[in-house]
């Protein structure tokens, strides 16, 4: 059944009035996660972020064409459709990235020689696009029962102009920031699993954004827990 | 690299305090026996030896849910974990989670559905990533000379022989006996509609009452596939179909809710 769990995080300051430069610990939008949604996927979830919302749908293990399975492991499918207009190279890119956190995630190995297929549909977008969809993705992995070594997040970290971080920016936010860096991260020790990052930047700025997405996982795992706490507290 | 982890490490947690709780991919659990190996000093529960010096070792089956990992268990599926205590020896350990999607155990009673005859064999669609071959020879009574009435489309209720990731999964209409044991061809007519795996195992726990008060309701006929699907008849199609209803309802109704709709359903 349909569980909707709202996290309230703490409430966002206004970057334009913020005139020091914000510490690691900065906070993140609003969450909500909504699972098992949709009736014909295994398992689905709709992940939103302040006003960026995606809902991902997982079908599998199912099977898989000839030409595509791989005989010891589970072919990991990723769909990624923008709100509107149809799939292009940039899709394509975040499909990717997104496809490489999940494999190294789920145990492929426990079913080889079958497909699980992620397909993600873009609700509305306004910020931090791809950490959404990661999001989605792991909450709707979880929800199809696919085995997994461990839960993953995403984060999104951008750098304005004058070296301030920002956490989970919004669109104008990123079209304003000096770089814009993406990060996935896993829920047992919080490693790195994927980064992608687009901008200028400095080794030590890096290592600052990294700690501070490490730092806003951890609520994100947590928040992950209430929402599942949630939903197995029915049955 | 096998690592030696101290139970002071925040990962890995003992099973037993985690017994019936939301335990999430990721988490380690540590075993009883091997809490008492990683700090002998404490008083704790320490199992009673005759011998001393071996430990004695208990075999702990490990479930649904959960992989070795080293001497630890590793959580790979969100859901409760649950414990079970055999006769002999440590028990199971398994998570008890909420799924849609079928994978073919040895062993599982599942209900296929016919898809193509090819030769001597049976494609049948049980749910799972490939169909499961049947051979014409696995029903009871039959021979090469007297070969069962299968026709495409049809209802099988059958259990799995060989079903691993490796290889394609074989079912069979017969026990080990020879005997169908009530498997074999469904018959005519009824319906067959799908729903989760946990609602199966719940309605077929040996204590569950659903499906005596079904019975008081109306005569019936029904058949659970541990793949999902339900199969069921009763003497009119209304009756099916309210039948088919509630069992899907089930799911999210409480113990209150349901004996108050089976209350309206016998007056009507």
């Amino acid at each position: 059944m349909e569980v909707v769990m709202r996290a309230d995080a703490k409430v966002r300051v206004e970057s334009g009035t913020e005139s020091s430069p914000r510490g690691p610990g900065c906070s993140l939008r609003h969450f909500a996660c909504e699972q098992n949604l949709l009736s014909r996927p295994d398992g689905s979830a709709s992940f939103l972020q302040g006003d960026t919302s995606v809902l991902a749908g997982v079908y599998g293990p199912a099977e898989v064409k000839v030409s595509k399975e791989i005989f010891n492991k589970a072919t990991l499918e990723v769909i990624l459709r923008p709100k509107i207009g149809l799939p292009g190279v940039a899709e394509k890119s975040q499909e990717r990235l997104i496809r490489n956190t999940c494999e190294a995630v789920v145990l492929g190995a426990l079913h080889p020689r079958t497909s699980i297929t992620v397909v993600l549909q873009v609700v509305s977008d306004a910020g931090s696009l791809l950490a959404c969809c990661l999001n989605a993705a792991c909450m709707a992995l979880v929800d199809a029962g696919v085995p997994m070594r461990a839960l993953f997040c995403g984060v999104t970290c951008a750098l304005d102009s004058d070296g301030n971080l920002l956490l989970d920016p919004t669109a104008k936010q990123e079209k304003k920031a000096r770089a814009v860096l993406t990060f996935a991260l896993d829920s047992v020790e919080q490693k790195l699993l994927m980064s992608t990052t687009k901008g200028l930047y400095s080794d030590a700025e890096l290592q600052q954004c990294l700690a501070a997405a490490q730092a806003a996982s951890q609520h994100i795992f947590r928040f992950y827990r209430e929402s599942l706490q949630r939903r197995y507290s029915k049955s | 690299m096998a690592e030696v982890m101290s139970v002071a490490d925040g990962r890995a947690r003992a099973a037993r305090t985690l017994l019936n709780q939301l335990v999430l991919p990721g988490e380690e659990l540590v075993l009883p026996e091997q809490e008492d190996v990683d700090s002998p000093a404490r008083a704790g529960e320490q199992p009673l030896l005759l011998n001393a010096t071996a430990r004695a070792r208990l075999r702990v089956v490990c479930g649904p849910g959960l992989r070795r990992c080293g001497d630890r268990l590793l959580v790979t599926k969100c859901g409760r974990l649950r414990h079970k205590e055999p006769g002999s020896g440590g028990g199971v350990y398994w998570v008890d989670s909420q799924q849609k999607r079928y994978v073919p155990v040895k062993g599982d009673h599942v209900i296929g559905i016919v898809i193509a005859k090819s030769g001597d064999i049976f494609k049948v669609d049980v749910g799972g990533s490939e169909p499961a071959s049947l051979s014409y020879l696995a029903f009871e009574g039959a021979t090469k000379r007297n070969r069962p009435n299968v026709q495409v489309g049809d209802l099988i209720y059958g259990q799995f022989v060989i079903a691993n990731k490796d290889m394609e999964p074989e079912m069979v209409c017969i026990d080990s006996c020879g005997r169908a044991n009530g498997m074999g061809v469904i018959g005519q007519d009824g319906l067959l509609f799908k729903v989760t795996l946990g609602l199966i195992r719940k309605l077929l726990a040996p204590d569950c009452e659903i499906i005596q008060e079904l019975g008081k309701l109306y005569p019936l006929e029904i058949v659970f596939g541990m793949n999902g699907r339900i199969w069921v008849k009763a003497k009119t199609i209304q009756q099916t179909l309210i039948l088919a209803n509630v069992l899907e309802a089930c799911e999210h109704m409480t113990t209150e809710q349901r004996k108050q709709i089976f209350a309206r359903l016998a007056e009507s």
